[in-house]
């Protein structure tokens, strides 16, 4: 095999500790037919010329002839009764084709099943600034604008709900969704795995510990764009989306179209993050109108707009309780969060499970007690943003080992190191480990770092962690066996064809199609076209998000290139009287036959060619079932380490990070170029939710929704990043390749926070980490108190009786 | 009546007072590699260059076109050449997303036509009005010097 | 996208005609030279002048001198680049393109311009922001309301003086020259602020901040220290600006001017005048910094809290000093 190398700043980690798991590497690398020829190449982007040339079509660089604009008017209310709409005088403004209330589309809908609350347009209530609650489309968007300024909306205020706390109460007015009653809890959890009570009695050593994690947003560079047109009884929407197929079935069940009806195309897209996730107000409206305008309607958010849209990081309060033995084997957890979710569901039940499912996915933990809380709160609805509803029960569960640590006299690395979960094995609440390289990205961010070796000089400090992320969530948004990913294949007189609804947000994903259909058919990414992310023309696939594009997408591609390969690889043995197994594919040859011979042949000996792949995770990735057990089962987990290196101010309360070392666990690079991409990208959002970002409100009014304030790390502000990857394929992954969107994200919050305690003796429980945090630790123990900054307590919340459910035998946790 | 040049090209267009260089570009000349993350100024991703400084394009005003030269991502390759930042965008994979890649360029031209051989720290400086949140900025950053070697080799 | 209102586009041939089309309008007029304050607060609609003057063309305006004295001449219209491209003013006011070098990021140095910076809105988080979302908040004393919004029972708009080069024009006696409909006048740079943060230019809507006189330095060296979040773009959140002579470690004349805690540049007069005839230890620079501080009184209307802001004043102040010490150290030969 030729052995795959690491990126440009990279390099690859121990490449004979790659090679462990031989068998696997073997069996995937023969049924890939020999040598790789594209996969593991650092290769620029498939699309980067028209990138860097500026030819690529954005949502918003496309307007059809005739199109007009759309703009939405917005709730300046957080809470408010809509007692009326008045549309008659902007509908009299010269230039204004249509304006649209939502008594036209009442239908509500919402990105998770479970939570379907929202309207494109509000008609009985707002429930935070920013909410749409009417639009106007106009022969240009500034005219929509100042029409949307001339409707009158009669506004009855309500008492608006701003923090956890006050959400739990009983409401003042009313509850922001009738459905949560005397509160306004979204969403309660509780489940327990393993008998906890025994486990703290087994304990030496009891901890507890309280972390705040600030909610922040995506900040994607794109503002929201979409355009629809509404032809011959067909819906077309093109739209800056993370995931076509979530539009689409928004689409068809509020306006009531048959699928077959509606056709969503993913256009190039300017970052996600997972702000893209949902299915948006604007893609709605604008769907709406040009149904009933006949002309082509297009909207893109402002700046401030995408603000208010948000679907971004939850505010998560958290409790830790943990028992230990005296040598660090870790005997119980108890694990407490509350979630600020704001206005509405978005995917929040599912982000309150996540902030419970991976601590076991990192740590074997023998006994485990989950109990989440989400709240509405009159505030921008929070959702899903890069590693959703994770980083911030990381950030607590690291900084809570290194508290324990601190409390055995036991370097913090050991002690993670004595409760690190195995490879091919099952965690307590039943989640599926297969490749597990945590071992190895430990060793390899120590190594590089020099962490152990540390120099100390007063304010200088390092911090280490560790993380682990899925591939891909195991189960679908809405309940369904069909298959996640689906890919379908066309050769012919027009060369080859791949088709996935998979959607490029800017990660590489059609890149990473190109590439291993390429290798499996012999030929070069450029001899690939690649036709993706639209509903219309390509069999589905879920969505970008949950890092589940590459080893789901990825996974179809190569089944349908191999059915491909088999039928070319038949038709050129039938026309040259070779074996089929005697014949090599590679170098744009099938066995004698160049690859355009034997599609010839093919096509002649078959007719019409095409294959078709599709993938959906084995189902013995989850153990038992229960309220929840769909969130957390993933087809394989990565894992990432990260030593922060940094100087602290202990003066300013100023932190500088100067060198951030990181280590995946990628499974096999199938492009170290993109990867490194992801993994330096992780770490930059993960530094900027340390120290900087932060979207807080102040009377229910974002304090501010500017690219200025929304205060975002600059590359003045960044350090160098080295990045290692650890390759150890999986062995149900696209040649071994495992998710690299996400996870690198996830151990550079608590590092920071664990270099600063290194630096200055200090906590800091909860980020972003300001200056004046710093400091007030400082000066509490300059007076005498507690070192720290942070949360003081975890309110009482009604959590329901756990749901106990039996971890799984012996014979099953090694599996 | 507008009269600019873009790219080499002289262009007459009508813009009202209250257009922006920016809506001109993308909504008048249809040269919509330019983009905007902000309209304000804010964020970088609509710089251009006026007669060789980079400036944002969302805050300039007709009049202070009239004689200028300006250059947009789309006027950067040479025919089907491409300049050696954009070769080097492509070889580090400095570009993911894409949407901030255009005002990138174009600030680290500038830089690269007044300092052939800069450091990491004067390529960050030159860059710190251009917001990315994909890259990090390493691989911008790593991309401009190499772009720099290459563009030194060829003299 | 944001869009600016509509405006009509004014370009007059000369200063003269601009001043007679400001008077024209009667304060519906506005002039513009680099634009970077004022189109961002027309496109959030926090302002709408009906009518803009463009001057940013005018020769006259975009002039920049140094004498062998070091004495500098600015023109209002001079880009913050140019100036920063000046190596003479970089060696006799090295204060002054310390501030200049560190407003905003790259390409709005190209735009924007000596004279914006100097005049630059004051600036508020209750301000500073879409006209949608002050509907949402409630209008202030500064966009016609009744109520400041960040504290209630206030009778005065207390926006923030956020220039990075007004502290140091101040602490170098600059003078600012003032075109109007009688001519021009000189103004000492500290009588052209205002302690309103609703007015804080002593400027009449028909005149024109021309140039800005920077005097010959005369043996004294300047320094600005900014206070911000992160290491470019963001506005100030408090800046120290000090002009300081010496003679053989002794103070012989000192300025110290604080910017962005309050509506206008704040001159600590009294504080520094007991510095005179005092060798500059680092005693001597902690008690004038600790008494910076103790006078500072930011406010919660910027980034960060007024607390923290309060005590770094400390902080830049002392390394302002310091760095005019040994500036000054290491220009006597």
């Amino acid at each position: 095999m030729s052995a795959p190398r690491g990126g440009a700043n990279g390099r690859l980690a121990s490449e004979s500790a790659t090679i462990e798991s031989a068998t696997i590497e073997s069996a995937t690398i023969e049924s890939a037919g020999g040598a790789l020829r594209v996969v593991g190449k650092a290769m620029p982007r498939v699309d980067a010329v028209s990138k860097v040339t500026g030819r690529t079509v954005y949502a918003d660089d496309l307007t059809f002839p005739g199109t007009i604009h759309c703009v939405l008017l917005r709730s300046p209310h957080p809470h408010a009764r809509i007692r009326g709409v008045d549309v008659r005088e902007a509908a009299g403004v010269p230039g204004v084709v249509a304006v649209l209330t939502g008594a036209a589309m009442p239908t509500r809908f919402g990105v998770s099943p479970s939570s379907e609350e929202e309207q494109a347009l509000a008609t009985e209530k707002v429930r935070y600034v920013g909410e749409p609650v009417a639009a106007v489309a106009a022969r240009d968007e500034a005219t929509a604008r100042e029409a949307c300024k001339k409707i009158h909306v009669d506004y009855e205020l309500l008492e608006p709900v701003t923090s956890i706390d006050q959400a739990l109460e009983v409401p003042m007015d009313e509850p922001i969704h009738a459905a949560s009653k005397d509160s306004n809890i979204h969403r309660l959890a509780a489940l327990e795995f393993g008998d906890v009570e025994e486990g703290f009695a087994a304990s030496d050593h009891v901890r507890e510990d309280v972390f705040f994690y600030e909610g922040s947003t995506h900040l994607a560079m794109e503002e929201h764009s979409a355009t629809a047109t509404f032809a011959d009884g067909q819906l077309t929407v093109w739209s800056s989306t993370q995931s076509p197929h979530n539009v689409h079935r928004a689409l068809s069940s509020v306006l009531g179209l048959p699928m077959g009806h509606v056709r969503v195309v993913a256009t190039p897209h300017g970052g996600g993050f997972g702000g893209k996730v949902d299915p948006c107000a604007h893609e709605i409206v604008i769907a709406k109108l040009a149904m009933t305008t006949g002309r082509p309607v297009k909207c893109t958010l402002t700046r401030e707009e995408v603000f208010y849209n948000h679907r971004g990081r939850h505010p998560v309060l958290m409790w830790v309780r943990t028992g230990v033995t005296r040598d660090g084997r870790i005997r119980a957890m108890h694990f407490r969060t509350a979630l600020d979710g704001g206005a509405h569901g978005s995917l929040g039940a599912a982000t309150t499970y996540y902030t419970g499912a991976l601590q076991p996915a990192t740590y074997d933990l023998p006994a485990y007690r989950f109990e989440g809380c989400r709240v509405f709160t009159n505030k921008a609805p929070c959702g899903p943003k890069r590693g959703h509803g994770t980083p911030q029960p990381r950030f607590a569960l690291e900084l809570h080992l290194d508290k324990l640590a601190e409390d055995l006299g036991m370097d913090p690395v050991e002690l993670r190191r004595r409760n690190y979960v195995r490879p091919n094995s099952r965690t307590v609440n039943g989640l599926r480990i297969t490749s597990c390289a945590i071992e190895n990205v430990t060793a390899e961010v120590l190594a590089a770092s020099g962490y152990s070796r540390r120099r100390r000089r007063d304010g200088h400090g390092q911090g280490f962690a560790v993380s682990a992320y899925l591939c891909g969530a195991g189960s679908p948004m809405y309940l369904n066996r069909m298959p996640h990913s689906e890919v379908n294949i066309e050769v012919g007189r027009g060369g080859v064809t791949v088709l996935c609804g998979a959607t490029d947000i800017g990660q590489g994903s059609d890149s990473v199609l190109a590439t291993l259909v390429a290798e499996e058919l012999g030929l070069e990414r450029e001899d690939v076209r690649l036709v993706t992310g639209d509903t219309g023309l390509t069999p589905v696939d879920l969505g970008s998000y949950s890092s589940r594009v590459t080893f789901m997408a990825g996974n179809a591609a190569i089944e349908a290139a191999r059915k491909m390969r088999a039928t070319l690889v038949a038709a050129a043995a039938e026309r040259s009287g070779a074996q089929p197994t005697e014949m090599t594919v590679a170098g744009g040859k099938i066995g004698p036959l160049s690859f355009e011979e034997a599609v010839v042949a093919a096509e002649e000996l078959y007719g019409s060619l095409g294959s078709g792949g599709s993938y959906a995770p084995p189902p013995d990735i989850s153990g038992s079932k229960y309220r929840g057990s769909a969130v957390g089962p993933s087809p394989a987990f990565s894992f990432s380490a990260a030593v922060v290196d940094l100087d602290a101010d202990r003066v300013t309360g100023e932190v500088r990070v100067n060198k951030v070392w990181i280590a995946h666990d990628i499974g096999r690079a199938l492009n170290p170029l993109l990867v490194r991409g992801q993994v330096e990208g992780g770490v930059y959002m993960g530094l900027g939710e340390a120290l900087m970002e932060a979207q807080v409100y102040r009377n229910g009014l974002l304090h501010h929704p500017s690219v200025l304030e929304y205060k975002t790390p600059l590359s003045t502000d960044m350090p160098e990043i080295e990045h290692l990857l650890v390759e150890q394929p999986d062995p149900e992954g696209p040649y071994g390749a495992k998710e690299v969107g996400q996870g690198p994200l996830l151990p550079v919050v608590p590092a920071v926070v664990s270099a600063i305690h290194d630096a200055l003796g200090i906590w800091v429980d909860e980020v972003p980490v300001t200056p004046e945090k710093v400091l007030r630790a400082l000066d509490s123990r300059a007076k005498g108190g507690d070192p720290r900054t942070g949360p003081r307590a975890f309110p009482m919340i009604p959590y329901p009786p756990c749901v106990k459910v039996a971890p799984p035998d012996a014979a099953s946790a090694a599996l | 009546m507008l009269r600019l040049r873009v790219n080499g090209e002289s262009y007459e267009t009508l813009a009202e007072s209250c257009e922006t260089l920016l809506e001109i570009l993308r909504e008048r000349l249809g040269l919509t590699g330019t983009k905007h993350g902000c309209e304000l100024g804010e964020c970088g991703a609509c710089t251009v260059l006026l007669d060789g400084m980079p400036v944002l394009s969302c805050l300039v005003l007709p009049d202070q076109l009239e004689g200028a030269e300006v250059t947009t991502v789309e006027g950067l390759a040479e025919g089907p050449a491409l300049h050696p930042l954009q070769e080097a965008f492509m070889a580090l994979g400095a570009s993911q997303c894409g949407y901030c890649t255009a005002g990138m360029l174009l600030s680290a031209k500038a830089l690269v036509d007044e300092q052939p051989d800069p450091t990491r720290e004067e390529i960050r400086a030159a860059l710190a009005g251009n917001v990315c949140r994909c890259t990090g900025y390493a691989s911008i950053v790593d991309a401009v010097a190499q772009a720099t070697n290459t563009m030194r080799g060829a003299r | 996208m944001l869009r600016l209102p509509r405006f009509s586009y004014l370009r007059p041939a000369s200063l003269a005609e601009a001043v007679a089309m400001l008077a024209d309008h009667g304060g519906q007029a506005r002039v513009i030279a680099g634009g970077t304050d004022l189109l961002p607060k027309m496109k959030r609609r926090q302002l709408q002048p009906a009518v803009l003057v463009g001057i940013g063309h005018l020769d006259a305006l975009r002039h920049l001198e140094t004498t062998a004295s070091g004495a500098v001449e600015i023109g209002a219209s001079a880009t913050l680049t140019s100036v920063l491209k000046d190596s003479g003013l970089a060696r006799h006011q090295p204060g002054y393109a310390q501030a200049a070098g560190v407003v905003s990021t790259p390409a709005l140095r190209n735009t924007g311009t000596a004279g914006g910076n100097l005049c630059i809105d004051t600036r508020c988080n209750y301000y500073d922001m879409s006209e949608e979302w002050r509907i949402a908040s409630g209008s202030c004393l500064k966009t016609g309301g009744e109520q400041c919004q960040m504290a209630s029972s206030s009778p005065r708009c207390w926006a923030i003086s956020s220039s990075d080069t007004a502290p140091i024009a101040v602490a170098l006696g600059a003078t600012a020259v003032v075109v109007g409909p009688e001519g021009e006048r000189d103004v000492p740079i500290a009588s052209l602020f205002r302690d309103d943060g609703n007015a804080h230019l002593a400027l009449g809507p028909d005149e024109i901040l021309t140039r800005l006189r920077l005097p010959a330095p005369d043996g004294s060296r300047s320094s600005y220290v900014k206070l911000r979040r992160r290491s470019s773009m963001d506005f100030p959140l408090a800046g120290a600006a000090v002009a300081l002579k010496m003679d053989r470690g002794v103070v012989e004349g000192c300025r110290l001017v604080l910017g962005a805690v309050a509506s206008q540049p704040v001159e600590l007069g009294d504080l520094v005048h007991g510095l005179v005839g005092q060798r500059l230890d680092e005693e001597a620079i902690e008690e004038v910094a600790n008494a910076a501080s103790r006078l500072a009184k930011p406010l919660d209307n910027a980034d960060l809290s007024y607390v923290w802001r309060k005590r770094m004043v400390k902080e830049i102040v002392a390394q302002a000093f310091r760095q005019a010490a040994t500036s000054q150290a290491a220009a006597v030969p």
